[in-house]
């Protein structure tokens, strides 16, 4: 047994050694001219310091980017000043730091770069880098928020080019992050729209089959009301994207109460769900819609009775969720259309279940639409069971 | 052993994991049905899923053979093993619920925020789930050669082929049910033997487990050897032989046996007082009383020292570090393996967690009392295991040398089942939770990754399995443990409890915790077992790779402390320990999207 092992932990040795070596090599050495190695270096500090001001500005993302920044200007020191707060000091010279937010003020007032002339920054120690200064404001989308102050022993065109420069593309970053930002609020806003999209012919159709029982099976049409209650409670509610895989079958068994008041016997439903998923977070009321679908368009039309299975399994790190009918199916093309959010009327909902999933997991977990005319319906959705953010 | 039926209790119970595994998602016609009954597990249920997860190879079978051989300090295993889930209901279960982290790597993500610990972490959970799996498939091996004499590698073969076949396929989708069946009918397979022998110790006059004597051959008894053994012969004794001793072989025909006319007795031969080889494919016939020789490095215990606690029965050195070391690994390194942590997310809350470890406390605890029970009457009823080296195998063997006839082949094909029902679910659970993560970390998680990751993570242990044999099963579970124990005990206890704990730190306190038990690991597979100071601490390393995993995760956070974003800390914090009840109150903290991957 033991040469086995000792074969194996050689060659895992002898594979790692192989693999640090390389490094090494490649790392020390490299490859190209000294311009290209030059401009490799700077490509990849400005790759470093890109992640964090994806982040937007904050004194976390300051601090982790202005390291990269720092050494993209080659100075020896550098400060990222807030709206009215200093955010990072990167470099010697820390005891000028409080006096950053004063140096900033005037380019920040002004909109333009500013060099801070020299007996505002200096002080009495001969050693200490920091002598001098040049502040580039930050703006974006026409405001100030923020400003980059490059402080050397002294300042020359160069480094206010160079500061420049490097500060335009900074700004590029927040503008990324304000786009980031935008498109979570985008997805937000349509969240929000399809919650007051409860479906119209929904209400209608439940409060008349109510009405129906309130005389010849009064309690029926108490506890139905109740559900109604219920489940527009929970559609309607205002906090949160995301809920739990158990409350959102929930919301579903309470939809399909209602409609099986409605279709009576015509409407069959089974559920198959493992336990273990129960917990998954999911979008907020990503199910119903799908699930209303198969209702209205799979089994709506067909005259005989129709059932709907709805199936949730544990599948390694992911969730796979299903909603099969065995009623008159779709084109197709009709699904594309629909899923390509090109629908109108009252089929935006598969379209925008596709859409939030596409946008909060990744494009590989969008809707699967198995589906032909006369062969019923099955939507497949997969939702990983963790994600970074994702809580229900 | 009757093969037949041993080969039909392993048939059963593969189908019947199958067939649970498969079909076993709740079905509900009515929709009120589901709304009632499914919405949730009951920590009961749970609870025994947690259990028959958990209660590997090294349980059912390890235990017993370890308690036989080295004596009661071998305690120490199971109330580890039980102990464990106490830790983690004090320290780790509610908060670690809360956190809705699914998988230890997810943890360390959530917690610290980092890629890079994310990734080791994931790395970690690998190598514990191999060294883990490895004793499993080893244990698979040896029953199946004591059930129908196939060769070793066999049984391995066959439990890893069908736990990453099913994987594969997608069918374990409702892995609580299968679980939980598989801890009853482990209980099941265990105590009702169990229960016999009892019967059948009282009706042999209850002879005493503590006296003064070595074990002794209660009847005249014909050892198998099938493999070479090398024993230690303390008192001469004339066996009949047939096969190879001691480099000569004897003819197997009829000869005069102690009881005469026997013709399987072999050729009488005296063993004198000193070392022997004998095997492979030999019989030795032992008189009625005669003491049993020992396997070579297993020193005969009394009775009396076999009882007593720390006594080093059996030939180990350094009894009381040794049992520290044990109980240390056990105790913190349950919360680290990563099987145990995903059933966890089943609890719809921290309170149901805490309820569910509660109960794996008492259903462990009543579990665990069995192995002893076979462990101590093996040495009265099959001491011929001290000879043979097999120990591991007593739960297997006890049921039919004490229950003559049908009853006892039933009996043993009852325990055949449990022993399988012990691999498939600890490997089952174990596949799919490691091919779970390293198919979300190596292959950004689709279906198809799924299904190679079931091939990666079940194919590295069934290789070392084959190919190595050496280790007790349930010493070879210890190391796992303890690995699991420098590794991510300080990440969760720290993690959840210090808010000190940064990414930095963590990453480096894994590194050499996990590293340094690991090459404790490798070390000992490759020395074998050894005396002396250097081997306690190879064969035992918990209680020095935890403090130091622990010492280096606290130093390196505090020295990286600049890296800590308060906010960041607070939020996981307040979400950890914050019940769910009060954090639902207000409108939950909104957070932004991730970005679109």
């Amino acid at each position: 047994m033991g040469s086995v092992i000792t074969v194996v932990a050689v060659a895992l040795v002898v594979a790692g050694a192989a693999a640090g070596l390389f490094w090494l090599v490649r790392g020390r050495r490299g490859f190209g001219t000294p311009a290209d190695r030059a401009a490799f270096a700077t490509l990849h500090e400005a790759s470093l310091a890109a992640p964090p001001l994806r982040d937007g500005l904050n004194p976390d993302s300051a601090r982790r980017a202005a390291r990269h920044l720092r050494a993209l200007l080659g100075t020896p020191a550098l400060a990222v000043v807030g709206d009215g707060e200093l955010l990072a000091w990167e470099g010697p010279g820390r005891r000028h730091a409080p006096a950053a937010v004063e140096h900033a003020r005037e380019a920040m007032e002004t909109g333009r770069p500013w060099v801070v002339p020299a007996e505002l920054v200096e002080c009495g120690d001969l050693d200490c880098p920091v002598r001098s200064a040049v502040v580039v404001p930050l703006v974006v989308d026409g405001l100030v928020v923020g400003a980059l102050s490059v402080y050397g022993r002294q300042v020359s065109a160069g480094l206010v080019r160079a500061a420049g420069e490097v500060a335009h593309w900074v700004i590029a970053q927040l503008e990324l992050a304000e786009l980031d930002r935008s498109r979570t609020r985008m997805v937000e806003a349509e969240l929000r729209a399809l919650r007051a999209q409860i479906s119209p012919h929904f209400v209608y159709n439940s409060l008349t089959a109510i009405a129906s029982f309130v005389r010849t099976d009064p309690d029926q049409a108490r506890e139905l009301l109740l559900e109604f209650a219920e489940l527009t409670r929970y559609s309607l509610r205002r906090h949160g994207q995301f809920s739990t895989l158990a409350e959102e079958l929930r919301s579903v068994d309470r939809y399909l109460r209602l409609e099986r008041a409605r279709f009576g016997s015509r409407l069959q439903v089974d559920l198959l769900i493992a336990p273990e998923v129960l917990p998954v977070a999911v979008p907020f009321l990503c199910l119903q819609p799908i699930v209303e679908n198969a209702v209205r368009h799979g089994l709506g039309p067909k005259p005989t009775p129709g059932r709907v299975t709805i199936r949730a399994e544990d599948a390694g790190a992911e969730c796979r969720i299903s909603v099969e009918d065995d009623g008159v199916g779709m084109d197709p093309e009709e699904v594309r259309v629909q899923l390509a959010g090109e629908g109108e009327g009252d089929s935006l909902g598969l379209g925008n279940v596709d859409e939030r999933l596409r946008a909060v997991f990744g494009d590989e977990y969008g809707l699967v639409v198995e589906t032909a005319p006369g062969a019923g319906t099955k939507v497949n959705v997969r939702v990983p069971k963790y994600r970074t953010g994702v809580r229900a | 052993m009757n093969p037949a039926l041993g080969l039909a209790a392993l048939a059963i119970v593969l189908a019947a994991t199958v067939a649970i595994g498969v079909y076993g998602l709740r079905l509900s016609r009515a929709t009120s049905d589901f709304y009632v009954a499914s919405r949730e597990v009951s920590p009961l249920w749970n609870a025994s899923a947690i259990g028959g997860e958990y209660l590997s190879a090294a349980s059912f079978l390890g235990v017993a053979g370890l308690v036989m051989a080295y004596g009661v300090d071998m305690l120490a295993y199971p109330v580890g093993y039980t102990a464990g889930y106490l830790v983690l209901l004090l320290l780790v279960a509610a908060p670690l619920r809360r956190s809705g982290a699914y998988t230890l790597p997810d943890f360390a993500e959530e917690r610290l925020g980092s890629v890079a610990v994310r990734r080791v972490a994931s790395v970690l959970v690998a190598v514990i789930a191999w060294l883990y799996l490895v004793p499993q498939l080893q244990g698979a091996g040896l029953t199946l050669q004591t059930v129908t004499g196939a060769p070793r590698w066999a049984g391995a073969v066959v439990v890893a082929a069908a736990v990453t076949g099913v994987a594969a396929a997608g069918g374990m989708r409702s892995v609580t049910l299968v679980q939980g069946f598989h801890f009853w009918l482990k209980l099941t397979a265990i105590a009702v033997p169990a229960v016999f022998l009892v019967l059948a110790w009282r009706s042999a006059g209850a002879p005493a487990l503590t006296g003064p004597d070595v074990p002794r051959f209660p009847h005249t008894t014909v050892v198998r050897l099938d493999g070479q053994v090398r024993f230690d012969v303390r008192t001469a004794v004339t066996v009949g032989v047939r096969g190879a001793l001691d480099g000569a072989t004897y003819a197997s025909g009829p000869g005069p046996g102690p009881t005469g006319g026997d013709p399987g007795a072999g050729a009488p031969v005296r063993l004198e007082r000193g070392e022997h080889t004998a095997g492979p494919d030999t019989s030795l016939r032992f008189p009625a009383g005669a003491a049993v020789p020992h396997r070579e490095g297993l020193a005969p215990a009394t009775g009396a020292s076999w009882a007593n606690p720390l006594s080093g029965a059996g030939g180990r050195s350094h009894p009381l570090y040794a049992v520290y070391s044990i109980l240390l690994a056990t105790f913190l390194g349950t919360m680290g393996l990563p099987h145990v942590l995903v059933r966890f997310y089943t609890n719809p809350d921290g309170r149901a967690a805490r309820r569910t470890t509660l109960l794996v406390l008492v259903l462990l605890s009543v579990f665990y009392l069995l192995p002893t029970v076979y462990g101590a009457l093996g040495r009265i009823f099959a001491p011929q295991l001290l000879l043979t080296g097999q120990t591991d195998t007593a739960v297997l063997v006890l049921p039919q040398l004490t229950e003559a006839g049908g009853g006892g082949r039933l009996l043993a094909a009852l325990a055949t089942a449990g022993a399988f029902a012990a691999f498939v679910s600890t490997a089952s659970g174990l596949t799919v939770s490691v091919a779970g993560v390293l198919s979300q970390d190596l292959m950004h998680g689709s279906a198809r990754a799924f299904r190679w990751s079931t091939l990666l993570a079940g194919g590295p242990p069934l290789v070392m399995a084959t190919a190595t044999a050496g280790l007790p099963v349930a010493d070879a579970i210890g190391l796992a443990f303890a690995v699991a124990a420098s590794s991510f005990c300080p990440l969760l206890v720290l993690g959840i409890w210090w808010r000190g704990l940064t990414d930095a730190g963590a990453l480096l306190g894994l590194v050499v915790g996990g590293g340094l038990a690991a090459c404790a690991v490798v070390l000992t597979s490759v020395r074998g077992a050894g005396s002396g100071w250097s081997a306690a601490l190879l064969e035992q390393p918990a209680a020095w790779t935890v403090p130091i995993a622990f010492a280096v995760m606290i130093a390196g956070s505090l020295l990286t402390r600049h890296r800590l974003s308060a906010d960041a800390v607070d939020r996981v914090m307040l979400r950890m320990h914050l019940p769910e009840e009060v954090g639902s109150l207000p409108p939950a903290v909104t957070e932004p999207l991730p970005p679109a991957r």
